[in-house]
C-alpha cells in the first residue's frame, strides 16, 4: 500500500467511516510489527507493541491534525512503544559508531591498490528476498546500536524522509544523516563479510594500478 | 605524497556517499563526487556496495506475523475508535 493509500484511509477513519478499520489495521499491524520486532529484538513484543500502539492509534485519532502525516504519527507511537518495552540485553547503552571503522582496508601490492571489498556485482538488488540474505541482513539489524537501528528501520525500510525521521526520533536532520550513514556502513559491512566468506572474491574493480 | 592526497579525497567522498545517495546534497557537492568516482574505481566499488545495501533494505521484509488480528483484539480497538467518535461527536 502506498502513501496516498494511507492517507486515504487515515481521512475516511477521521471522517467516521468504519469500513476503512479493518484495512487500516492489518496494514499498520504488519507495519508496526515488522518495526518494533526489530526494535525490541523479540517476537513476542513486536506483536504486543503493535496491539498498544493501534490501541493508542484509535483512542487519540482526533489528534491526527493532517491526515497527510499518518505514517509518521503512528510509528511516533510506535517508537514510544518500543521504549517502554526496554530489555537491557537488547537496549544496551549506547555506543557511537565511527566512520573510520568502516572504512575498507587498502593494501599496495605490485604497484596495484587494492580495495578489500567483496564483489557484490553478481548480488541483484532484490537478492534479500533469498533467505539467507535475509537472514544475515536481519541479523545485522539487530546488531546495530539502538539510535542507528532506529533511523534505518524508519529511512530505508519504512522510507520515511530525513525530516519525518527526525521528529519521530526527536532528533535533528543532521543526527538522523549522520546515523543513517553509519547504519548503512555498517550494514555494508556485515553484508560484505557474509559475501566473501561465501565465497564472492575481491572485486575485480576493485584493483587499479598505480594506486 | 599523491596517494596520500587521493586517499584524502577517498575520505571526504566516503563520508558523503549516503547524502550522495539520497540525492541530499547541494548540485556543485554531487558534481565533486562524481568527477572523483569517474577517476576512482574502488571508491565505485564502495559507492556500488552500498548502493546495493540500501536497496536490499528497501526490499527487506522482516517476517510476517504469524496471524490475523484476534477478534478480542480487533474489538479492544474498534471500542478504542467509536468511544474517540463519540467523544468528538459530543464535544462539536
Amino acid at each position: 500500500m502506498d502513501r496516498e493509500a494511507e492517507v486515504e484511509l487515515a481521512r475516511q477513519l477521521l471522517t467516521g467511516r468504519p469500513e476503512a478499520f479493518d484495512v487500516f489495521v492489518e496494514h499498520f499491524r504488519t507495519k508496526i510489527f515488522q518495526y518494533s520486532w526489530l526494535m525490541c529484538g523479540h517476537r513476542e513484543d513486536g506483536e504486543e507493541v503493535a496491539q498498544e500502539t493501534l490501541l493508542k492509534v484509535f483512542e487519540s485519532f482526533d489528534q491526527l491534525r493532517d491526515p497527510e502525516r499518518v505514517r509518521q504519527w503512528v510509528f511516533r507511537i510506535a517508537k514510544n512503544a518500543c521504549l517502554m518495552k526496554r530489555r537491557k540485553s537488547v537496549f544496551a547503552p549506547a555506543h557511537e559508531l565511527s566512520l573510520e571503522q568502516f572504512l575498507p582496508a587498502r593494501n599496495e601490492t605490485d604497484g596495484d591498490m587494492k580495495m578489500e571489498i567483496a564483489d557484490w556485482s553478481r548480488l541483484p538488488d532484490d537478492q534479500v528476498l533469498e533467505s539467507e540474505m535475509k537472514k544475515v541482513l536481519e541479523r545485522g539489524i539487530g546488531e546495530l546500536p539502538e539510535i542507528y537501528r532506529a533511523v534505518i528501520l524508519l529511512r530505508d525500510l519504512e522510507e520515511l524522509s530525513t525530516q519525518e525521521t527526525a521528529q519521530i526520533l526527536d532528533v535533528t536532520e543532521d543526527t538522523v544523516k549522520q546515523r543513517l550513514h553509519r547504519a548503512r556502513l555498517a550494514l555494508r559491512q556485515t553484508l560484505d563479510e557474509h559475501l566473501r566468506a561465501d565465497g564472492h572474491a575481491v572485486a575485480p574493480g576493485a584493483t587499479i594500478r598505480g594506486g | 605524497m599523491a596517494s596520500h592526497v587521493h586517499s584524502e579525497k577517498c575520505k571526504e567522498v566516503f563520508a558523503l556517499l549516503s547524502d550522495y545517495l539520497n540525492l541530499e546534497l547541494p548540485p556543485e557537492a554531487c558534481a565533486e563526487i562524481e568527477s572523483h568516482l569517474a577517476g576512482c574505481a574502488p571508491c565505485i566499488e564502495f559507492a556500488e556496495s552500498l548502493r546495493k545495501t540500501v536497496e536490499l533494505c528497501r526490499h527487506f521484509r522482516p517476517d510476517e506475523l504469524r496471524e490475523p488480528i484476534g477478534a478480542q483484539a480487533r474489538e479492544q480497538l474498534m471500542r478504542a475508535y467509536q468511544k474517540m467518535l463519540a467523544a468528538r461527536a459530543s464535544a462539536s
